[in-house]
């Protein structure tokens, strides 16, 4: 994997999270919020959000800590540092935006249990030096949020007809889209977007 | 303790909140274990046996230390490493005790303690302020509704196989819409049960 090279540029950490490692569109993982929270976009965003958080304080502890870190313990490790980060975010969501945490707050302590986050932890943090760390923190998480907001934006238009609340149709063209099967729909035809514009543009994005 | 209420629970938490169909929890091994029905059949037994012993255990931790030290809120770290610490703990003694059944079902067990579903039951156990009773029987409902997803969508899985599906939509584009399709049956049982 090219990320663990020492001469990766930051902008070619961010890019990468975004489009090659994209965490939803292209490897897949951290599925359920994706889908669960995505019916409108502000719940999108503040989702993206927190996650953004959590992925770049954890990827941070854990750089700054990995001389300490015994090999042999160190996944109760990672889990305590994310569980730890997850607790502060999800307190301070309850606290600053009680109206989303109400419809995300269950899938904000689950991010505990988000394989992406445990994976860079693994993969990149635990190796590389703190700024390094960040950064493909903040690629990673960008990458995430960038998926979360066009999955609720693409719901929230088409499903309810507005954006951010706002209307823009005056109509509801597709309610099935904000329903929650709608949600699998939605990611299975962004998904299946996605795979042919990274084919056609891929190449083009990845020369940095 | 009802037994008809507790009836209702396990089939409102397997059937009516379902939580592939209806919650979205679970997804990535949703996806990644139903491509074959034998490793379905194997990661649905290891799931509700684990969840069933994960919600018992944790009740009780929660109960008995965490509420009279007044720590309610460090329940995820908690919760996690029960699970994390269950899991590892019956990986060792199965393997010391069956090994077959160990190289059978080892490797689920190992996935399980980063899935969402298996934290996301004490949660709502703790949220819903469920007895000890009821939180297995939640348990046991989960489980079951998350074997019903997985046996459900290996079977059409093993069919897609043969199907001739478009370019882009091979794989996991293609699973979702077909996930979609089945949430779609499944909201028709909403409804069914009120608690």
């Amino acid at each position: 994997m090219s990320a663990t090279n020492e001469k990766v540029s930051y902008v070619e950490l961010i890019t990468n999270g975004l489009l090659k490692e994209n965490p939803i569109f292209r490897l897949a993982l951290s599925l359920c919020p994706a889908i669960a929270v995505t019916n409108n976009l502000k719940n999108g965003v503040f989702m993206g959000l927190a996650v953004v958080v959590v992925q770049v304080m954890v990827n941070l502890t854990i750089s700054a800590m990995r001389s300490f870190i015994s090999p042999r313990i160190r996944l109760p490790i990672f889990m305590l540092v994310i569980s730890g980060w997850v607790t502060v975010v999800n307190l301070v969501m309850d606290a600053a935006v009680p109206d989303v945490y109400k419809d995300v707050g269950l899938y904000i302590q689950l991010i505990v249990a988000f394989a992406s986050i445990l994976a860079r932890a693994e993969m990149f943090a635990s190796k590389n030096p703190v700024v390094p760390s960040a950064f493909d923190g903040i690629g990673q998480g960008i990458g995430f949020f960038f998926a979360l907001v066009v999955i609720s934006a693409f719901r929230e238009v088409i499903g309810k007809g507005s954006i951010w609340g706002m209307d823009i149709f005056g109509t509801k063209p597709l309610l099935i889209l904000i329903l929650p099967a709608g949600g699998f729909f939605a990611v299975g035809i962004l998904m299946a977007a996605f795979n042919w514009f990274y084919e056609k543009f891929g190449a083009k994005s990845g020369a940095h | 303790m009802d037994f008809g209420k507790l009836f209702e629970l396990v089939v409102s938490a397997s059937l009516v909140n379902n939580y592939v169909f209806t919650m979205f929890l679970g997804l990535c091994i949703f996806f990644g274990v139903s491509k074959k029905m034998e490793t379905a059949m194997g990661m649905s037994v290891t799931f509700t046996a684990v969840m069933m012993i994960s919600a018992a255990l944790s009740w009780m931790v929660f109960k008995f230390i965490m509420v009279p030290l007044n720590i309610e809120f460090l329940m995820i770290i908690v919760f996690i490493g029960i699970v994390a610490g269950l899991v590892q703990g019956s990986d060792t003694i199965m393997r010391k005790v069956s090994p077959d059944l160990y190289y059978k079902l080892g490797i689920y067990l190992a996935l399980i303690s980063t899935n969402c579903i298996i934290l996301a039951v004490p949660l709502s156990n703790v949220g819903n302020k469920y007895g000890f009773v009821e939180s297995i029987a939640y348990a046991l409902g989960s489980g079951i509704g998350f074997s019903l997803a997985l046996i459900i969508m290996a079977s059409i899985r093993e069919k897609l196989e043969l199907a001739n599906v478009p370019r882009y939509f091979r794989g996991l584009p293609m699973a979702f819409v077909v996930t979609g399709l089945i949430a779609l049956a499944f909201t028709g049982f909403s409804g069914l049960i009120t608690l």
